[in-house]
């Protein structure tokens, strides 16, 4: 059942995709900054940050317990599990069976809840609120994704992300509504989960509008540097679910590892299309107020049933 | 031939072990020497028995048994099947966890309630075990009625209190109001044949009319001890008036017996399940769900938010079994038999870690004397191994793989994914609406337990009180050794639970297989320990033990890396308060401001009152009251009706002896027109 190759390229892709996250960080903020007419930074600045990071001093509170110490390893923990069962370029995992979607919206809630917890751990009133409104955009936001990728489980009829790749990647090049309703609201719901606009502002610095850096005010140092990669590791995550489930032709099928070059090339391309598309969106988009995201979310989660009600009409 | 095993006669002996233990601790040697030191040990030695026999029930045939006991021509009749050894297995497995903690959470009880304590905490273990065993509806309702009735002496253990009392008889009128449906049920379904075995009744062919009326009897008189909506007003009274290892007991066990009897009367009993009877339980499910969970991040109290829990997990498991109706009622055994089977995994998952959380309740209020969240603070660091316990629960109970809450629900999502299946449109569409019903209070359940641990465990403590030892020295310390070994075995249980589901799958296969005739489909069978197939391979696998060790060692590898190439060091300071030097610790969220994001969202929900204070208050103070809006449009006019028909029936009372004669009189002439 469990073949030694495929074993060894489940590991190469979960170290590929650890090390190239950054990039795509890098790369849209290098797009942000060029469409916003600024001079742009090193794509490789995530990097020296990282770097720069790791060299210093953790500080930590006084009163700060095991959890918050313990923290920022589950959340790197957390997203690498995540990276490692998401068909970025060939469908073949051999650990990509034991999370389907469903665990998989599960690690990110379990990351979720980490973070919420840590960030309540000192007793700063910004970390409270913080965990509060992460907690919301989080009960408004994992219904949603479930909608999204239960559509996707109904027309391949199974929750795995392998079989569902490879049924999705089969079929002729044609839009089904149910995946497009689907693909508008897991867009949303990926703005919203990876704490960009117009929900969170991932380069704000005013303490009364963050979310996600309101969490992470208490963390310095190694800590700072593995939550940082951690949510690059998040983003492109949730970039490869859309791209395995909305444009999956050109990943690599079980056992054909002649198609591997031309399913990097494939992946860098699609990556770089969607971390411009990123950057324009946020160019695009003003940040919405709080209490605006509840709507923002709940019409992502109508999308989602929608998606699957036009996939049962559809179907007779 | 005879069986080698009889779990049917160990578990009436273990049954009347705890009987006799009640009675034993009634001594009063010692000062109550019995009662404080051997009670509650043996009891969870009964327990563990219990479940052992239990899990022989499932893989052994039928058993029955009829004991010389009862009313002349009216004997017991006791009977052991999978779905009974599997609730027998559930109450002695918890009850024995929940047992060792009452040793350490009893042992300052003065001895005349220790002995009374002691008497009523086996006798309704006793009964809840007679509940399961029972065979024939007398037996039942017997064994039904001593389980309110010692729960009830348990409850009002405080009688003092007139809040306590008040709870108290609360509970005891909607256990009454659900016993009168469930009686009322039985005699629908012996259709005047005068017999109470279950064995007359599930052979009783029912019309489907009357077959509906038995359901609806059967599922409100079940639901209102469950504490499904609207019959839950009892449940949040009564949890917190309990002392804890009696709300562990009621909620983690009690609650079952209840769906227990739901599951025996609608599968077994009746026989036949029509879809449109799943329909009504996924509707009220889905409402009992949201409203739980809902009402749940509105509460400070923690034993109340741990009540209204119960009420959200209540109807989880009504989703999976009205699932599992819907597709039986369908005709599709094997997608009902996964429904059953989720519904009743979530059964003994909620059982575990809600038995757990309310041990760790009782342990934060012996501790520190404090129930409202909004007290607390910080006690992770002079409550350690309470902080860890209660977090496994909470992470369980918040659904997080790898631990046993996400398993049931992974289930239940699986069941509702089979609905392309279905043939009727409508049913088909709606169903994954209540598997988003099922996300959503999933993902808000997550939200209330970062509130409770982040509040009562972490940040730092809100009262002064707490902050420091008073003089004498021991405020605020961990749990005992025996609280502790309690919540370590349910913790154990969340681990076990969560890692082995497969095991657990096939032995409620085997019930399921027992109550619909068949079980799930051959593809399951390629389940193993490793990896559990609930279907097929292709549909849906997921694999705990595999989860745990790649999250356990990516972790540890990250941790190791970040270690050898950079450097582990590390300086303390105060907290960032983001250049505010006046952060103290009352700046710090309350558990009404945590929820305060919900209260905006969902605001039509809650009948709210709300204390803002002025801007120029020199002591201000927020105080926040939600209430339930059942009281006002269901309970308060039923309880209005009922003082107005009874004061109009007190007319009939004169009080004067002429009168009362003419009434004898009357009834006579009457009796004498109309019976010859």
């Amino acid at each position: 059942m469990i073949d030694a190759p495929a074993i060894a390229f489940q590991i190469l892709q979960s170290v590929f995709v650890v090390l190239a996250a950054p990039l795509l960080l890098g790369w849209a903020n290098q797009c942000r900054a060029w469409l916003q007419n600024r001079s742009a930074p090193s794509i490789l600045l995530p990097y020296y940050t990282l770097a720069k990071l790791f060299h210093k001093d953790a500080v930590i509170a006084h009163n700060a317990s095991a959890v918050f110490r313990v923290t920022p390893y589950v959340m790197f923990g957390c997203m690498w599990l995540a990276a490692g069962i998401v068909p970025v370029l060939a469908t073949d995992l051999p650990f990509a069976p034991a999370a389907d979607i469903i665990a998989l919206v599960g690690v990110f809630a379990l990351a979720r809840v980490f973070s919420a917890l840590a960030a309540m751990d000192i007793g700063t009133a910004f970390g409270g609120l913080g965990a509060r409104r992460e907690m919301l955009i989080g009960f408004l936001a994992e219904p949603a994704m479930l909608m999204v990728l239960f559509t996707a489980a109904f027309i391949s009829g199974s929750t795995q992300l392998n079989t569902i790749v490879e049924t999705l990647g089969h079929r002729e090049f044609a839009i089904d509504p149910s995946l497009a309703f689907a693909a508008v609201a897991f867009l949303m719901v990926l703005l919203a989960e990876n704490a960009r606009i117009p929900i969170d502002n991932p380069t704000t610095h005013l303490e009364l509008t963050m979310i996600h850096e309101a969490m992470i005010l208490e963390y310095s140092a190694r800590h700072l540097a593995l939550i940082e990669w951690a949510v690059a590791i998040k983003l492109f995550a949730y970039m490869t679910i859309g791209i395995a489930l909305f444009v999956p032709w050109g990943i690599a099928e079980a056992g054909n590892w002649g198609a591997l070059p031309l399913a990097f090339a494939a992946l860098a391309a699609k990556l770089a299309f969607a971390g411009a598309g990123l950057a324009l969106l946020e160019t695009l988009l003003a940040k919405l107020r709080l209490f605006l995201a509840p709507e923002f979310l709940s019409t992502a989660f109508l999308l989602g049933v929608l998606g699957i009600l036009t996939h049962f009409l559809a179907r007779g | 031939m005879e069986p080698l095993a009889s779990p049917l006669l160990d578990s009436l002996v273990a049954a009347v072990s705890w009987l006799v233990i009640g009675a034993l601790a009634l001594v009063p040697a010692g000062n109550a020497f019995f009662a404080r030191r051997l009670a509650f040990p043996l009891g969870a030695l009964i327990g563990l028995g219990l479940a052992g026999f239990g899990l022989q029930a499932i893989w052994l045939p039928t058993q029955q048994m009829t004991l010389p006991l009862g009313l002349p021509d009216l004997p017991f009749h006791l009977r052991v099947d999978p779905l009974a050894g599997f609730f027998l297995m559930l109450l002695g497995s918890v009850s024995a966890g929940i047992s060792v903690y009452a040793t350490g959470y009893f042992r300052e009880e003065p001895a005349g309630r220790l002995a009374l304590i002691g008497l009523q905490y086996h006798v309704f273990l006793a009964s809840m075990a007679f509940v399961i065993l029972a065979d024939d509806a007398y037996l039942f309702m017997v064994a039904w009625e001593t389980m309110a009735l010692s729960s009830y002496f348990l409850v009002t253990t405080d009688h003092k209190l007139p809040a306590i009392r008040s709870a108290g008889f609360l509970y005891l009128l909607i256990a009454h109001l659900g016993a009168i449906a469930i009686l009322l049920c039985f005699g629908v379904m012996q259709g005047g044949h005068g017999d109470y075995t279950f064995d007359t009744l599930r052979s009783a062919e029912l019309d489907p009319r009357w077959a509906t009326v038995a359901f609806l009897l059967a599922f409100f008189g079940f639901g209102a001890k469950a504490g499904m909506i609207p019959l839950h007003a009892w449940l949040p009274e009564a949890h917190p008036a309990a002392p804890s290892p009696v709300s562990a007991l009621m909620s983690g066990i009690m609650l079952k017996t209840a769906i227990y009897g739901m599951v025996r009367v609608i599968y077994d009993l009746i026989g036949g399940v029509r879809w449109e009877w799943g329909m009504l339980v996924l509707a009220i499910g889905a409402g009992t769900t949201l409203f739980g969970v809902l009402y749940a991040l509105m509460q400070h109290d923690l034993k109340r938010l741990l009540a209204y829990h119960s009420v959200e997990n209540i109807g989880i498991i009504l989703l999976g079994l009205g699932m599992s109706m819907v597709f039986v009622g369908f005709g599709h055994p094997a997608a009902g038999a996964l429904g059953l089977i989720a519904a009743l995994y979530h059964t003994l998952n909620h059982a575990v870690f809600k038995g757990l959380l309310f041990l760790g309740a009782g342990s934060i209020l012996h501790a520190t004397g404090l129930r409202n969240l909004n007290d607390m603070g910080g006690l992770i660091h002079k409550m350690p191994h309470t902080a860890f316990y209660f977090l496994v629960g909470a992470l369980a109970i918040s659904a997080l793989p790898p631990l046993n809450g996400f398993v049931s629900e992974w289930l239940t999502f699986q069941t509702a994914l089979q609905a392309s299946i279905l043939e009727n449109g409508v049913v088909r569409s709606l169903l994954p609406l209540f598997a988003a019903t099922l996300a959503l209070a999933g993902a808000l359940t997550a939200m209330c337990f970062v509130k409770v641990f982040g509040i009562a465990f972490l940040g730092r403590p809100r009262e002064p009180r707490h902050a420091a030892p008073d003089a004498a020295g021991d405020q605020d310390h961990d749990a005992g050794m025996m609280e502790r070994l309690g919540m370590a075995w349910l913790a154990a249980g969340c681990f076990v639970l969560g890692l082995f589901p497969t095991s657990f799958l096939l032995m409620l296969n085997r019930v399921a297989v027992s109550l619909t005739g068949q079980g799930l489909r051959e593809g399951a069978v390629q389940s193993n320990w490793l990896w559990l197939v609930p279907i097929e391979s292709e549909r849906a696998t997921y694999s705990p033990i595999v989860f745990l060790i790649v999250i356990v060692c990516v972790t540890l590898l990250t941790f190791i890396l970040v270690r050898r190439f950079y450097h582990g060091r590390l300086r303390y300071s105060e907290g960032w308060g983001c250049g505010y030097s006046e952060l103290t610790a009352r700046t710090q969220d309350s558990a009404d401001a945590f929820g305060q994001p919900i209260r905006h969202v969902f605001g039509p929900l809650y009948l709210m009152q709300r204390h803002m204070p002025a801007a120029d208050d020199p002591a201000p103070r927020f105080s926040l009251k939600i209430e339930d809006r059942h009281w006002y449009w269901l309970y308060l006019p039923v309880a209005r009706l009922t003082e107005y028909v009874s004061s109009k029936i007190a007319l009939l009372q004169q009080g004067r002896i002429s009168i009362y004669l003419l009434y004898s009189f009357v009834t006579l002439i009457a009796l004498l027109v109309f019976v010859r």
